[in-house]
């Protein structure tokens, strides 16, 4: 962060008339601008904590799943939802990390030609891409081509496009900072190449990589578009990652918002009363969830990147 | 700094990824590095490098671990070697970027090139070959990703688009389910460009008064805390601000829309009837959406004001004002551009926030300019028909429409990463 360079202290009367009055309007806007953007961050938050905490709280939450009950049943959890994002994401990372930090490692000890160039604006160019292309993309491979059925596996492996290339910019950014003195002594010592990169400069640049992949975690688990298109929604438990309907925290917020009307039933008289809604309580509970477990992850990466040891 | 961040930036010329540095009178001699240190800081005499011992390694590696502090967080354009790590580092490691290529030409140091003994170096050399084998192989697999998404895309868009019996570009008809292939994309290229457009004229603005806040007037202490706020932005889910958008903003902007009525001879605010789920509402939603990568872009241009600049500004008398435009917006203005494009670039492909809040306007509906209304774009049209998949023809149209997407951000993706990297090479 550069430091404010503060004004001489002149400075700050200088001016005089309209230069002044412009001056103090600039500084009302800037400071006006960030009391926007502060608005939408707490009142969404207060929105979520407000309507999800007591639902995520409450007993089972963690425990059970919504097998059985309609919007108007009381209970149930989300365990079937948190399996599922757990498994999906923790997929997605098991094939993204090493190609990504292969990738880096590319682009940093052995890239400086056209191919690492074009690779390089690849990285960038999957950086934009929307995840609802991604899912379309594994859609058009597995589904419709190779003949797959919706299941957790393939929006796992849509997530990998997306988490790909956060990986790869922190890793690079990070080996980047790696000293050359490092890597030199380390040849000077005989050590080949590989050797320097797998036992100096990979340690070196460690939990600057761990907050990377931290990142690219947080950046997916909250992807909804791929779980849209590749695998349906089941309020079971299914751990099965590569076959059936799976439910995961998006999903079952989607779920939720189809039954958000008013519902009615019959007493024991016999007369027509509202029943209760659960819906939005299993909907805040779990969108308040899903935050929680992205800014639990946040803070991680955040925590991680305290210990880095090279440093920019 | 932002480093750990997952968007891109700007990134810093390369410096370390050269490992043949080692040869140092000729490489220091190279060029003026951008911050000279005095070659000789502790007395020690370091024009002549001498050979690195095991215990060297072992000094650089604690003096390393000591020096994760931010040395001088001012000056922009620096070597990436830590200038506290040592004083023969300044001619060991050249300050400048040499463009060797590893590949044609083998670093001397690299011990698989030393002549050593013959069954060792053998070995060796195989590991190396390796190592770099996957690295390549790595950085072609996501080379041919890119190029399977195109190739596949268009591959299965190509079937429906051949069936297709309306004009691709201009019709406003969607019909996908009969016999008949009848679709165009002219209503999705509007709604996807308008909701944008809402989005980038909210977030452009506060995200550059944002930048200029944390970088030029907030006291550092308080800079540190905004940054993150704003980055917790960008760390909600988009399905969270999707159902915030549907049940909490859309009704609370109901009485602003109402407002906006009364300019309704201006035809983006004419009278539609729609309560909620227009394109205000989710064009407001988007904005606070992109407004953490634009401000990170902004942001990060803005820091890196040379300061000679400022203090030019500050000499001359210039209020904080005036110093801002004289120096900070002209050295930022690409940045700028290309963080509103990459803003825009993310606009047009967020799903599933649009594909909650946008009310879906009723089939054949009359077209209008106004934003009080519902309307699709290229992703809420395929999240809201993802269940229609089953049939290859369906799903083609919707294929096609997601490569129009695909190629749509991929142009504007570009452009953006154009100027970074155009501003890069001048300053």
């Amino acid at each position: 962060m550069t430091a404010t360079i503060a004004p001489p202290a002149f400075g700050a009367s200088k001016g005089s008339g309209r230069r002044k009055v412009k001056n103090n309007v600039m500084t009302g806007l800037v400071w006006l601008s960030f009391g926007i953007a502060l608005v939408p961050l707490v009142w969404l938050l207060y929105t979520v904590l407000d309507r999800g905490l007591h639902a995520m709280t409450r007993n089972g939450w963690f425990t059970h799943s919504q097998r059985g009950l309609t919007f108007t049943d009381p209970g149930g959890g989300a365990y079937h939802a948190i399996l599922g994002t757990l498994e999906e994401v923790g997929f997605c990372t098991l094939i993204s990390v090493p190609i990504a930090i292969m990738v880096a490692i590319y682009l940093v000890e052995y890239g400086n030609n056209w191919l690492a160039r074009i690779t390089t604006f690849m990285v960038d160019i999957l950086t934009g891409v929307p995840s609802i292309v991604a899912a379309l993309f594994i859609y058009a491979l597995f589904l419709a081509t190779l003949g797959g059925q919706f299941a957790g596996v393939y929006a796992s492996l849509a997530l990998v496009l997306l988490m790909v290339p956060v990986v790869v910019r922190t890793t690079e950014e990070m080996l980047k900072l790696v000293p050359n003195e490092l890597r030199e002594a380390s040849y000077a010592l005989g050590v080949p190449k590989w050797k320097t990169i797998v036992k100096i400069v990979l340690p070196t640049a460690f939990t600057g990589i761990t907050t990377g992949v931290v990142l690219g975690i947080a950046r997916v688990a909250g992807e909804t578009a791929p779980l849209l298109v590749l695998v349906k929604y089941t309020p079971n438990i299914n751990g099965d990652l590569f076959s059936g309907f799976q439910a995961s925290l998006p999903l079952m917020i989607r779920d939720q918002v189809n039954n958000l009307g008013a519902s009615y039933g019959l007493n024991a008289d016999g007369a027509r009363v509202k029943l209760h809604n659960y819906a939005p309580d299993r909907l805040w509970g779990a969108a308040l969830t899903l935050i929680l477990i992205v800014m639990l992850l946040n803070l991680i990466a955040r925590l991680v990147g305290r210990f880095n040891k090279v440093s920019n | 700094m932002s480093t750990s961040q997952g968007e891109p930036m700007p990134d810093r010329d390369r410096t370390t990824d050269d490992e043949s540095t080692t040869r140092a009178s000729g490489s220091a001699a190279g060029g003026p590095p951008p911050k000279v240190e005095p070659p000789s800081i502790a007395g020690e005499s370091v024009l002549a490098p001498r050979p690195a011992t095991d215990t060297d390694i072992e000094r650089e590696m604690g003096r390393l671990a000591a020096a994760s502090g931010d040395a001088d967080g001012v000056l922009p354009p620096r070597p990436a070697t830590a200038t506290d790590l040592g004083h023969e580092i300044e001619v060991l490691g050249s300050a400048e970027p040499l463009a060797i290529s590893t590949i044609d030409q083998p670093p001397p140091s690299a011990a698989g090139d030393l002549p050593a003994g013959p069954s060792r170096s053998g070995k060796i050399r195989i590991g190396d070959r390796m190592f770099r084998g996957m690295s390549i192989g790595s950085g072609l697999i996501i080379i041919a990703l890119v190029v399977a998404v195109g190739a596949f895309l268009v591959v299965k868009a190509w079937p429906a688009l051949s069936k297709d019996k309306a004009n691709f570009v201009l019709s406003r008809d969607w019909s996908t389910d009969g016999k008949v292939l009848r679709f165009g994309i002219v209503d999705l290229l509007w709604g996807t460009i308008i909701v944008s457009v809402i989005a980038m004229i909210l977030a452009t603005p506060i995200s550059l008064g944002i930048a200029l806040f944390i970088t030029q007037y907030a006291p550092k202490r308080l800079a540190t805390p905004v940054a993150y706020v704003i980055d917790l932005l960008a760390a909600i889910p988009s399905i969270v601000y999707g159902i915030w958008g549907l049940i909490v903003l859309a009704p609370a902007l109901e009485p602003v829309q109402r407002a906006l009525y009364h300019l309704d001879f201006i035809p983006i605010f004419d009278k539609k009837n729609v309560a909620t789920g227009t394109i205000f509402d989710a064009g407001i939603v988007l904005a606070v959406m992109i407004l953490p990568i634009m401000t990170a872009i902004s942001r990060d241009v803005f820091e890196r004001t040379p300061r000679q600049n400022i203090e030019a500004a500050w000499a001359l008398g210039a209020t904080r004002w005036e110093m801002i435009r004289l120096s900070v917006i002209p050295y930022g203005r690409a940045g700028i551009v290309s963080g509103a494009m990459l803003g825009l670039g993310r606009a047009l492909g967020e799903t599933v926030a649009m594909y909650l809040i946008l009310s879906k306007p009723a089939t054949g509906a009359p077209f209008t300019p106004s934003i009080f209304n519902g309307a699709e774009t290229f992703a809420s049209k395929i999240a809201n028909n993802a269940a229609e998949f089953e049939s290859p023809t369906s799903a083609g149209a919707y294929i096609a429409a997601g490569l129009v997407l695909f190629v749509l951000t991929f142009i504007v993706n570009a452009a953006a990463r154009a100027i970074v990297n155009r501003r890069k090479e001048f300053s």
